[in-house]
């Protein structure tokens, strides 16, 4: 599979990247490079085989409805660019 | 415009927030109003390295709420990451489901117009809700995360729904479902229901589906059928003039009356979902599925066919009755205190669908709110059957059981409230009244028989309300011919 420098910034603008020009055309190659080592995969008949979602043997892992502690409010906001009432105060966006 | 040309499609996201105690993968608590960020810690405030743990309570609700709506019930479930960037989201990501959902292939039935109709639920999923973000005046945007992590069940309705007034039926019956399961509190107005919506048009006739728009922020249920109908006529003035229905994200404005484009949220839908690799699997086990399903109580549809049928409730009365579950068991209550359940269940109901629901409208009232129990109105309906209260005083008492909550024989004897049936006392006043109102007396003769109205009227106001309206009419009656 061939990923385009399209794709590149497509998927740089989702993630909120900034790739230079210079880089859109290796990044494009590098993916390239990985999607197609990953297609060796397709090699193997899955047919009737389920699509994997974790490795471990393990499901249903689930915990009582009981309330635990929460953050004093200052350790919540320790991480906080800005602060205002107890709130994270972020650079305006519309709803 | 001419709406009339066109055939509508709508499809509903209802959220309903499930009402556990803790947050669905921390033990943060979910009450409603606390001060800001203080309900949050390092798992849904998204720190590095942390690990969700999922709330078996908010499955188990998910998979009630499923059953409810006739789903399919998934065996094996599990959760996917949603990607997108938004300052209510502090992981950048929000769990969901998108390959394994609860429950698919699900439906409910609603009423509209008198008739019966099928909407199919294409799924029912889990997941986390977002943060709260407040926008100040320009100086940025205030985020809470008290929200974050509330466990939500999304609910995908097919495309089969064909009106406004259809969408509110399903939104309706919705709610009541999921208040009957006891899953959610089902508040519209604190958000723990929500509801975006997908409308488009297309000409009588045309097999495919128009260009939709997806509409969002109808905070009430007046608000989603006001909104659709906004945009039903919004699309079809497109259409008329040529035009081609833009596929957009618009906002309800409820004071203005209009939907908007919501330009700027420029959003992509590319979410990229995979699943999350913190979470593993659930699987829902016919035994765990047998358990949840005994807890199913009896849904408003089975409600509803049960009144008509047990106490010969006219359909409105029986739908308007169970539409909410406090009002029906309020109803059933009262029954309970009533010699003769059968033949006094119509009277429950005016109680229930004249006086009380006024009543709580008129004050902006939810049941709750006042202390009225079933006991107190089967009590006061017995009171009237035995004559010991008239109708219209049983208004008055009525009100006041309302606001002060004492049981019916209690105002009826404090205030004096007993009706007279003593013919005695009751022809002392209809001579009285004969006597000092000649004119209505000689009209009455004289072949005017609405004269004995206002005779009744000035027997009813000497006794204060009390005299037996009956009484009085058959005594001045005897009276004058006599």
């Amino acid at each position: 599979m061939k990923i385009t420098v399209e794709q590149v910034e497509h998927v740089a603008k989702l993630a909120r990247l900034n790739v230079g020009e210079d880089e859109k055309e290796m990044f494009a190659e590098q993916l390239s490079a990985i999607l197609q080592y990953a297609e060796k995969l397709n090699e193997l008949n899955t047919d009737g085989i389920e699509p994997t979602t974790h490795v471990l043997p393990l499901h249903s892992v689930t915990r009582e409805d009981e309330v635990r502690e929460s953050l004093p409010i200052e350790a919540v906001l320790r991480n906080a660019p800005d602060e205002e009432d107890g709130q994270f105060r972020v650079p305006a966006v519309l709803d | 415009m001419s709406t009339t040309s066109y055939e509508t499609v709508i499809g509903l996201e209802v959220h309903v927030e499930l009402h556990t105690k803790t947050k669905i993968f921390c033990g943060c608590s979910t009450e409603f109003g606390a001060p800001a960020n203080t309900h949050t810690c390092p798992v849904c405030l998204g720190h590095p390295g942390v690990l969700p743990v999922l709330n078996r309570q908010a499955v188990e609700y998910a998979v009630k709420a499923a059953m409810a709506l006739n789903c399919r019930i998934a065996d094996i479930s599990h959760f996917d990451r949603k990607n997108y960037f938004y300052p209510d989201s502090p992981k950048a990501y929000q769990i969901s489901q998108a390959a394994r959902p609860i429950g698919e292939h699900g439906w409910i039935d609603i009423e509209v117009g008198g008739k019966t109709k099928r909407i199919g639920i294409t799924r029912l999923h889990l997941e986390e809700d977002a943060g709260k973000l407040t926008h100040t005046s320009g100086f940025g945007s205030l985020v809470d995360f008290n929200r974050v992590g509330t466990p939500l069940v999304e609910i995908v309705s097919e495309p089969e729904i064909s009106s406004p007034e259809e969408a509110r039926a399903y939104l309706e019956k919705m709610r009541s479902i999921m208040q009957y399961c006891e899953v959610s509190d089902v508040k519209m107005e604190e958000g723990s229901l929500r509801c975006d919506a997908n409308i488009s048009i297309r000409p009588r006739g045309q097999a495919e589906f128009g260009i939709r728009a997806e509409l969002k922020n109808m905070n009430s249920f007046r608000g989603v059928q006001r909104g659709l109908e906004y945009e039903e006529v919004r699309q079809a003035e497109i259409l008329d003039e040529g035009g081609t229905v833009i596929q957009e994200t618009r906002r309800w404005d409820e004071g203005k009356g209009q939907t908007f484009s919501m330009r700027g949220k420029e959003e992509a839908h590319d979410y990229r979902y995979f699943p999350d690799p913190d979470l593993v699997p659930v699987e829902i086990g016919a035994d765990w599925q047998e358990r949840i399903r005994a807890g199913i109580p009896e849904l408003p549809d089975a409600r509803r066919a049960r009144y008509a049928s047990d106490y010969e409730l006219p359909a409105y009365d029986a739908q308007v009755i169970t539409s909410s579950k406090p009002l029906a068991d309020l109803f059933e209550e009262s029954l309970n205190h009533i010699q003769d359940a059968r033949s006094d269940a119509k009277s429950v109901s005016n109680w229930i669908m004249g006086d009380l629901l006024g009543y709580l409208n008129t004050n902006g009232l939810e049941l709750n709110a006042v202390p009225l129990t079933g006991q107190g109105l089967g009590e006061l309906v017995g009171l009237i059957g035995k004559g010991t209260v008239s109708s219209k005083i049983a208004k008055t008492v009525f009100k006041e059981m309302l606001e002060s909550g004492k049981r019916p024989q209690q105002i009826v004897e404090e205030q004096g409230l007993v009706q007279i049936s003593d013919e005695g006392a009751i022809k002392a006043i209809v001579v009285e009244v004969v006597a000092a109102n000649p004119q209505s007396v000689e009209d009455y003769r004289a072949g005017k028989d609405k004269a004995i109205g206002f005779l009744v009227g000035q027997v009813m106001k000497q006794s204060k309300g009390k005299a037996n309206p009956g009484l009085v009419n058959k005594l001045l009656v005897e009276l004058l011919k006599g």
